[in-house]
């Protein structure tokens, strides 16, 4: 299917999130869209797609003009998406969810399921219920029901976000088949990696515009120069001796996520860079929260500085940011200012305009926050919420826990992240992070513990270990003896 | 400012279609029904003072759920609160006391203790035993309207013989004072306009008010800067049952000098509507308290004039509610994505 874009425009209120897109999608090609967050990649799909009506602009398939009436019609029509949060329904099994408004022509569904399986090399059991599955086996199963459905282009929004590196390679290698059989595929991610591995074309998108399109060989620093106008440097990397232990967890067992955190044993030392690989839900989330102090133990127990690590004990020592900006670090409603109210040792028991108003102001400048006193966080950007959170954490931690610090944030956001970061480091903070991004973990960690289903499988220094055998902890694979 | 204008000029509007409507299938003229309301209300002294006297506890339970509702609790036990304030001022009424005005002290205080201590039982329940406070509320509603029955029928009940009726009244000097003009305590009107403009100072230039704001919008984040969400909803539970209380006290020194079974008289769900009319915000508390005991008061002249029942008080007020919230949805729905 041939798709056109011509002058898409979108605006949310004030937002003008699309200003004038117009692109090409040729029959059996992988097209990548590419671009920061926020560059209006995703609404852009969202219309293509039919879940968003647009604000002006015209699509063209295969050279007609068409209207949607919704994501359904738009399926009718032979477009599907896999939207970054699979929109299936989790309480279904797999089968079910499969044959969901499907018309089989008189076929077993679950022959019909098994057969697209095979010949995707999907290995998904028709019988287990859906909230079961990783992120990788969901996004499998939504992609078996649009082929099923006859889509002929299929659009996929950072469908390599929280999925393991051979769940990727199994997705390439699908993707690169539903080409040859002539469908469009459009791959949305910010990750030059995956569309230098994966597209034939791409387009750039910056703040709402097309900066730029490439064609294979699609090169590094061509795709960043279109993506940021300059090339971003990564930050530097915090080089300090580990000192001696800060926090330790014993054996410990926890609720939570999908696995829960099983018998895990670690001692963190002073001033040293952890980061936690695997799997989103592997058992990093109530790692983190364990010794934060936020979840307590079910078994086994948490040691800050040799004393049993309760609320109070650890107050203003061991911080935590949640991944979850809006959900779990900020209050939506109150202001910037009266986030560093809440943050002041002694909150006094009256207050006005101006209580921790001098505080707020120097978060904003050594931050460079968008923002004032005054606006409510919910108005911040994902970027500048981070950075609000940052400039919240008490002065001298000795821990910082901090889940996925850069999710959602363009590079140059990450960069900034990690460069305050730094500052703690150098001041000797001990750094637990987690991260989906190997990278991510890799350039900035010096020490890496990988998470499988509840489990610490694996703890090295990141000088002795390679992609390689993070990749194969994260998927359970077992390491060196076990292998 | 306009658009908070345009809001309250549709809100009138439907307003006055809605009881229009309701009226003229009542087979009442409407514009006579009006002007018997309006003069029912605020026709003379007297009636002004029956007025004040149904806002006082309006007021006072309505200021109450504004603390729970900033901390994201409904506190549907507002009703019971009211009952336990007068319940615990009966009891201290019924003791010897070295004077009348220390004995009427007592008594509101007695009514603040309980109410409190009736909305703490509530957020026990909710915080430690996993209840949801609705469900709380509404049992401890009914507990606490049995509990009355059984006090005015048993050990408090009437020499003789026990009487829906209610207890004895107390002595003339244990009475809250009435004002010249007309038969308002001019006490609890006080008392009412302490509790607002209080309540405005606590919510909006206290510690107290950020730490209920932050707990009723993010309970997780606010444990992450330290606060415990458990302590400032029993907090919030004892500051609303506290005023409650008071309302309920008030109507036994103040209003019927007895204990009767409909002594809350319903005003504890009015409360919770004129809240939910102010949406949540101090400021048109009064205003709006003021609106409802005038209709309630006003209404009560309807039979005599119009023939019709005062119970339509009842369906203006449901009305009005309606309106209201229809105005209210319609707003927001109009409202561009991303703007409260």
């Amino acid at each position: 299917m041939h798709i056109q874009l011509v002058d898409i425009h979108k605006r949310f209120g004030a937002v003008h999130a699309n200003r004038g897109i117009s692109l090409s999608v040729g029959a059996g090609t992988i097209h990548g869209v590419l671009g920061e967050n926020g560059a209006g990649k995703s609404t852009l799909m969202k219309i293509v797609a039919g879940f968003l009506p647009k604000t002006s602009g015209e699509i063209r398939l295969d050279g007609e003009a068409v209207s949607y009436r919704g994501p359904a019609d738009a399926t009718r029509r032979g477009i599907g998406m896999l939207y970054q949060d699979p929109l299936d329904f989790p309480a279904l099994t797999v089968l079910e969810n499969f044959r969901f408004g499907l018309e089989t022509a008189g076929r077993d569904p679950r022959a019909l399921l098994a057969d697209l399986a095979g010949r995707f090399g999907f290995d998904l059991p028709p019988d287990r219920v859906v909230e079961r599955l990783t992120v990788g086996e969901r996004q499998q199963l939504e992609i078996l029901r649009l082929v099923a459905r006859n889509v002929r282009t299929l659009i996929l929004d950072e469908p390599t976000t929280g999925i393991s590196a051979t769940q990727k390679d199994v997705l390439f290698a699908a993707l690169r088949r539903l080409a040859d059989e002539g469908r469009s595929v459009i791959l949305v991610s910010h990750k030059l990696e995956d569309v230098q591995v994966l597209c034939d074309r791409v387009t750039v998108l910056r703040e709402g515009r097309v900066a730029g399109e490439a064609e294979r060989p699609l090169r590094t620093n061509d795709l960043l120069g279109l993506m940021f106008g300059t090339v971003p440097h990564p930050p530097p990397r915090c080089e300090n001796p580990a000192g001696t232990p800060v926090l330790r967890l014993d054996g410990v067992s926890a609720p939570g996520g999908r696995a829960g955190l099983r018998d895990c044993t670690v001692a963190i030392r002073r001033g040293e860079v952890v980061g936690l690989a695997g799997v989103e839900g592997s058992g990093q989330g109530v790692f983190l929260r364990v010794a934060a102090g936020m979840v307590r133990p079910r078994r086994g127990r948490v040691l800050f500085e040799d004393a049993p690590l309760g609320r109070r004990a650890a107050a203003g020592r061991v911080a935590f940011l949640p991944t979850d900006r809006l959900g779990e670090g900020l209050v939506p409603g109150l202001t910037v200012r009266e986030h560093f109210v809440l943050r002041l040792p002694r909150v006094p028991f009256l207050l006005d305009r101006a209580t921790a108003g001098p505080d707020a102001r120097a978060g904003i400048d050594r931050l460079s926050i968008r923002g004032t006193p005054g606006t409510p966080v919910e108005a911040l950007s994902g970027g500048n919420q981070q950075r609000l959170l940052l400039a919240l954490l008490p002065e001298r931690p000795a821990v910082l826990l901090l889940e996925n610090p850069t999710r959602g944030l363009d590079l140059e956001s990450a960069h900034g992240v990690w460069r305050e970061l730094q500052r703690y480091c150098d001041a000797g903070t001990a750094l637990v992070f987690s991260s989906p991004e190997l990278d991510e973990i890799l350039l900035a960690a010096d020490r890496i513990l990988v998470f499988h289903n509840g489990r610490m499988v694996l703890d090295t220094p990141a000088s002795r270990t390679t992609p390689d055998e993070l990749a194969r902890a994260i998927a359970g694979l077992g390491t060196g003896a076990a292998a | 400012m306009t658009r908070a204008a345009v809001r309250y000029g549709v809100t009138a509007l439907v307003l006055v279609a809605f009881t229009t409507a309701v009226l003229l299938l009542a087979g009442a003229p409407p514009w006579d029904a009006y002007r018997s309301l309006a003069v029912g209300a605020f026709g003379s002294w007297g009636r002004l003072a029956r007025v004040l006297t149904v806002w006082v506890p309006l007021t006072l339970c309505a200021c109450g759920l504004l603390y729970t509702f900033r901390i994201g609790l409904w506190n549907i036990g507002v009703e019971g609160q009211v009952v336990m304030g007068a319940i615990g001022a009966t009891w201290a009424l019924r003791h010897p006391a070295p004077s009348a005005p220390v004995a009427v002290a007592g008594a509101l205080a007695a009514g603040v203790v309980l109410g409190a201590a009736w909305a703490y039982a509530a957020g026990l329940l909710k915080t430690r035993g996993g209840v949801n406070e609705i469900f709380a509320g509404l049992g401890l509603n009914f507990v606490a309207q049995g509990f009355v029955l059984w006090l005015i029928f048993g050990p408090w009940k009437r020499p003789g013989v026990a009487s829906m009726s209610g207890t004895a009244p107390f002595p003339p000097e244990l009475w809250l004072p009435t004002a010249s003009w007309g038969r308002v305590a001019p006490v609890a009107v006080a008392l009412a306009v302490v509790a607002v403009a209080a309540t405005a100072a606590l919510l909006a230039r206290t510690r107290v008010g950020l730490h209920l704001s932050a707990v009723g919008r993010n309970p997780r984040a606010a444990a992450l800067f330290g606060l415990s969400p458990a302590r400032n909803m029993l907090l919030a539970m004892a500051l609303g049952g506290g005023l409650a209380g008071l309302a309920g006290a008030l109507q036994v020194a103040g209003v019927y000098h007895r204990l009767i079974p409909a002594i809350s008289s319903g005003y504890g769900y009015l409360g919770l509507l004129v809240a939910m009319l102010a949406g949540y915000r101090l400021a048109p508390v009064p205003v709006i308290a003021l609106f409802f005991a005038a209709l309630n008061v006003g209404s009560i002249q309807l039979p005599l004039v119009l023939e019709v029942d005062s119970s339509l008080s009842g369906v203006i007020q449901g009305a009005v509610v309606l309106a209201v919230l229809v105005v209210h949805g319609w707003s927001a729905r109009r409202a561009p994505e991303g703007t409260p």
